[in-house]
């Protein structure tokens, strides 16, 4: 709620102002206080009595000056600056309310607005402003602080409620697939259960089966062996019954005829004799040797036919690869061609001469090189026809059949060429790097690592051989200077002592010749000699 | 076609003779003789008693009357109407009689198969045979008609031994391994002896007309094994059929499986033709319905039928045998070849209203045929590739690689037609009734 204040001109600053201050600060401090201080709804209210002189303002605040911290909300919308008239501020406690607005402006950290003139609080206008000011910035920026608070807040609530959905969705897919785990899980136990009982009864019948058959096998022999026993009885009768036909010689028996019949063929017929019966044998022999040389024949009638069949079929071919291939293949048709027809002069050269049939190649050689012919000529048939397939189906497809265009054998060759190509080169590259590996890796095989070690060694060995000898020699030559020096130092003491003893000798002499004046006067020299 | 009249016939006999010339007929004791395009009665025989089994003599000049409970076969002589002649068993009795292949001889298989007696009728002299085997082709005649192979069995062991039919001559004599042989055949060039095994035991041995051993085959063990076999008129392949319902072919070379060939009851392969049989009975009015329409033998009896073909994949009906008895109706009963080697047809015995035939160029089904009621005989032509068959109904059924026919027998009364015997010149076809006779005249053109 706005009111339009009408400021009168003639006001007393003293009174006027700090009311309007107290009351503008009040507002201030209240919409700029942090929302954990929220204190009661501060109502300033203006009261403007048109009637009386416009110099008394009256303002007063409903709110008291002790400080009510309480957690009531504060709208989080900005609200209009003011709600109403506040109460804080009347002119009887107007110190108060200056008191209280200074703790509250030292507390945010805002100087005092007031000064100290000697104990007296005075209201400090321009810091009053100041304070005033700074607690609009800091309330303007505390609202955009709130705004954004508040945008992200909203954010924040909308992509909780975003995860909240996806994750409640995500239970349920969790929920639905741990069912049809178990559906499926329940399904799979029920078939293996299925599965077992089938194979048991799979392993029962079998048994069974083969429990039966032994029953029949056995129940053959039993039947074979009573069937025996009953032929042999039913033998026996026979030839009982026979042997009483026999004996009673009946009379009836025969045959009655008018007068015998020739016979069919004319001839008279011959006594029984080996003749007859070697001519019966040769007759038999005869007969199946003929039916033999028919089939033989037949079966090389056929054999002639099929192998002319063949040979057409083969020159057929011929025919029909040679003109699309190149000449090579034609060349290679020929001379098998060639060679077949070469072959085939050869054996018909030869069985004309020993006047057989012609064009019969009954040699197996031939036969061999026939059937091969054919099968070669065959498979190129069909790559060919293969080809043709592919061009055709190619074509079909839309695609201009040029030179470019390989068909797809070709390309499936050629893919299959270099896949191989590439399987060998990384094959390589495998073992190179292996072999690399093993070169980097110095505690290789302990052999070569010993052998590597023994040249090193030997190295080192030979240089301290030849060191050795240096040192051998040095020492030697050490020994005999030393022997030399001790010789001559043995020498020089040999000498010394001589000398010594020359000298002793001498200066005996010395002594002895020389008078006692000159002993003295030697004695004073010597002990001056001494004494240096 | 032209059906001829019905004439009677007793137990099914009735022979054309090998030169197609004649038709012989028994009615009870009686064998009438025929000519075969006129029909007219040319020679009438009287036997002592009910014939059991007649055949004609290789040459056509005698026909062989056997009457087995009597232990008596008597002979006659078409040339020599006068002449006679009768062979008595005795008391030794009598099971089966037949031919030799010269027509000059007459093998006699006693009673309880004690021996077999060769009557000859050139000269006085008598063979017996000791032992032979009581099974289900015990005794089989090379195609020229020089050996022939009987199945003996001595002290439980199966022997084979070849004849000279000359003078009955043993060229060989061997011993086979086989548990119990059920079945001797020689090939059609007459170098190979397939033997056969019964039905408890797989087994196919073939043997070389010396008596080598070349090859021994065994599909299966366990199941039952061989029901029927056939070998093709080239003698290249040997057509074995089996209770599994597989029909194996063995090839002349190696004598091993070149292709099995399986009756599935659901058909899917896409080359075979599968025919129908389709009845259409004709609807009749009530208002129709007096006693002058049923007098005349009403059109209610007059089923029509025609062959429909059928778009795979085709379900073919079938019977379950009752696997508690002995010889189940089940696997291959029958097969045969065509003359020129081209067909092969077979009959499943699970599948009994259906007729199989296979190409054997292709290895594969050629067609199948479907009728109303079980096949009971299927013969192929002598000379084209044409099967006839019959189901016991009065239609006979032919197909041909063209196609399939179904015709009603155009006879008086009712005719149900049982077996079919085909000409030698492939011209016409015996259809035998329960008492009855009647032959067909194809046309020479084929007919769709």
């Amino acid at each position: 709620m706005t009111k339009t204040v009408f400021l009168p001109s003639k006001i007393i600053p003293e009174l006027f102002v700090p009311q309007l201050f107290l009351f503008f600060f009040c507002v201030c401090v209240s919409q700029a206080l942090p929302l954990e201080h929220t204190k009661n709804y501060i109502k300033v209210s203006l009261i403007i009595s048109p009637t009386e002189d416009m110099s008394t303002i009256y303002c007063y605040s409903t709110m008291p000056p002790s400080r009510q911290y309480s957690h009531s909300t504060m709208p989080l919308l900005p609200v209009s600056p003011y709600s109403g008239p506040s109460d804080f501020c009347t002119e009887n406690n107007i110190s108060e309310c200056m008191l209280y607005i200074s703790q509250e402006l030292s507390s945010l950290g805002l100087p005092s607005i007031f000064y100290d003139l000697n104990g007296i609080r005075e209201l400090d206008v321009t810091s009053a402003l100041n304070g005033m000011y700074d607690l609009l910035q800091l309330q303007r920026r505390t609202m955009g602080m709130v705004e954004e608070l508040e945008v992200e807040q909203l954010k924040v609530s909308s992509d909780l409620h975003c995860q909240q959905l996806s994750s409640s969705k995500l239970k349920d897919q969790l929920e639905l697939s741990k069912k049809e785990n178990i559906r499926l899980r329940e399904r799979e136990r029920q078939l293996e259960i299925n599965v077992k009982s089938l194979q048991s009864c799979l392993k029962n019948e079998k048994e069974e089966v083969q429990k039966l058959q032994n029953i029949i096998a056995s129940r053959a022999t039993q039947y074979n062996h009573d069937m025996k026993r009953k032929e042999r009885e039913f033998n026996k009768l026979k030839e009982r019954l026979n042997q009483l036909l026999a004996d009673r010689k009946d009379k009836k028996q025969g045959m009655d005829v008018l007068n015998y019949v020739g016979r069919s063929d004319g001839r008279r017929s011959q006594w029984k004799t080996v003749k007859t019966d070697a001519r019966h044998e040769s007759e038999m022999y005869k007969t199946l040797l003929n039916e033999f040389d028919k089939h033989q024949k037949e079966l090389m009638l056929e054999n002639a036919e099929l192998r002319k069949v063949l040979q057409q079929m083969k020159r057929e071919m011929v025919g029909i690869l040679s003109p699309k291939k190149h000449s090579q293949k034609e060349e290679k048709c020929t001379e098998f061609t060639d060679q077949v027809s070469f072959f085939d002069e050869n054996i018909h050269i030869r069985k004309s001469v020993f006047n057989e049939e012609s064009s019969e190649m009954s040699c197996e050689h031939a036969r061999e090189k026939l059937t091969n012919s054919i099968r070669q000529q065959w498979r190129k048939l069909k790559h060919h026809v293969e080809n043709l397939d592919n061009k055709a189906s190619m074509v079909q497809l839309g695609r201009e059949v040029g030179e470019e265009m390989i068909s797809k054998d070709v390309h499936q060759d050629e893919m299959e060429r270099l896949k191989v190509e590439i399987q060998q080169c990384k094959d390589f590259i495998q073992t190179q790097q292996q072999l690399l590996q093993q070169q980097l890796n110095t505690p290789c095989d302990e052999e070569t690592a010993a052998v590597l070690n023994d040249c090193y060694m030997l190295e080192e060995k030979e240089r301290l051989k030849e060191e050795w000898k240096t040192f051998e020699e040095q020492r030697k030559n050490f020994e005999m200077e030393r022997r030399s020096f001790t010789e001559a130092a043995i020498r020089l003491g040999h000498e010394r002592k001589m000398f010594e003893e020359d000298r002793a000798t001498w200066l005996k002499h010395q002594f002895l010749n020389m008078t006692f004046t000159e002993h003295m006067a030697i004695k004073t020299q010597n002990a001056l000699s001494d004494c240096k | 076609m032209n059906f001829s009249e019905v004439f009677k016939q007793s137990n099914q006999l009735c022979k054309i003779s090998p030169d197609g010339k004649y038709l012989a007929t028994c009615v009870q004791y009686r064998l009438v003789v025929r000519d075969v395009n006129t029909l007219q009665i040319l020679q009438l025989f009287t036997c002592l008693d009910q014939v059991a089994h007649m055949e004609w003599s290789s040459d056509s000049l005698f026909i062989l009357c056997a009457m087995y409970k009597r232990g008596l076969v008597q002979v006659w002589s078409l040339e020599q109407p006068e002449w006679h002649c009768k062979i008595d068993e005795g008391s030794i009795g009598l099971v089966s009689s037949r031919w030799s292949p010269d027509g000059r001889h007459i093998l006699n298989t006693t009673e309880f198969h004690l021996r077999v007696t060769v009557w000859s009728l050139c000269n006085k002299s008598v063979s017996y045979i000791k032992y032979p085997k009581a099974c289900q082709k015990g005794m089989d005649f090379s195609a020229d008609g020089r050996y022939m192979a009987l199945v003996e069995r001595r002290d439980c062991k199966d022997f084979i031994s070849i004849f000279v039919c000359d003078d009955w001559h043993l060229l060989r004599h061997f011993e086979t391994e086989t548990q119990d042989l059920s079945g001797v055949e020689w090939s059609p060039n007459g170098c190979v002896l397939a033997a056969w095994d019964s039905c408890l035991e797989y087994k196919m041995l073939l043997y070389s007309l010396d008596g080598r051993l070349l090859s021994t085959y065994s599909a299966y063990e366990w199941s039952l094994g061989i029901k029927s076999v056939a070998w093709s008129p080239s003698s290249q392949f040997l057509a074995i059929g089996s209770y599994d319902e597989k029909v194996r072919i063995l090839n002349h070379i190696t004598w091993k499986k070149l292709i099995e060939f399986e009756h599935p009851a659901t058909i899917t392969s896409s080359k075979a033709v599968v025919y129908k049989e389709v009845e259409k009975k004709p609807v009749i009015g009530t208002e129709d319905l007096s006693v002058h329409q049923i007098a005349m033998g009403s059109s209610l009896f007059n089923t029509k039928s025609n062959y429909e073909i059928t778009s795979l994949p085709v379900q073919v009906p079938v019977v379950k045998p009752d696997t508690d008895r002995a010889n189940p109706k089940i696997g291959i009963s029958a097969i045969a070849f065509s003359a020129d080697n081209r067909y092969l047809a077979t009959k499943n015995d699970n599948m009994p209203q259906s007729l199989w035939v296979w190409d054997m160029q292709r290895l594969g089904l050629q067609a199948v045929l479907e009728q109303t009621a079980p096949v009971r005989c299927f013969v192929w032509d002598p000379c084209r590739p044409r099967l006839a068959l019959c189901t016991g109904n009065n239609k006979i059924y032919m197909w041909s690689p063209a196609g399939c026919i179904s015709v009603k027998v155009q006879v008086e009364g009712s005719f149900q037609v049982q077996s079919i015997m085909w000409h030698g010149s492939g011209d016409s076809l015996v259809l035998l009734g329960k008492d009855q006779l009647c032959l067909c005249y194809l046309a020479t053109d084929e007919e769709k």
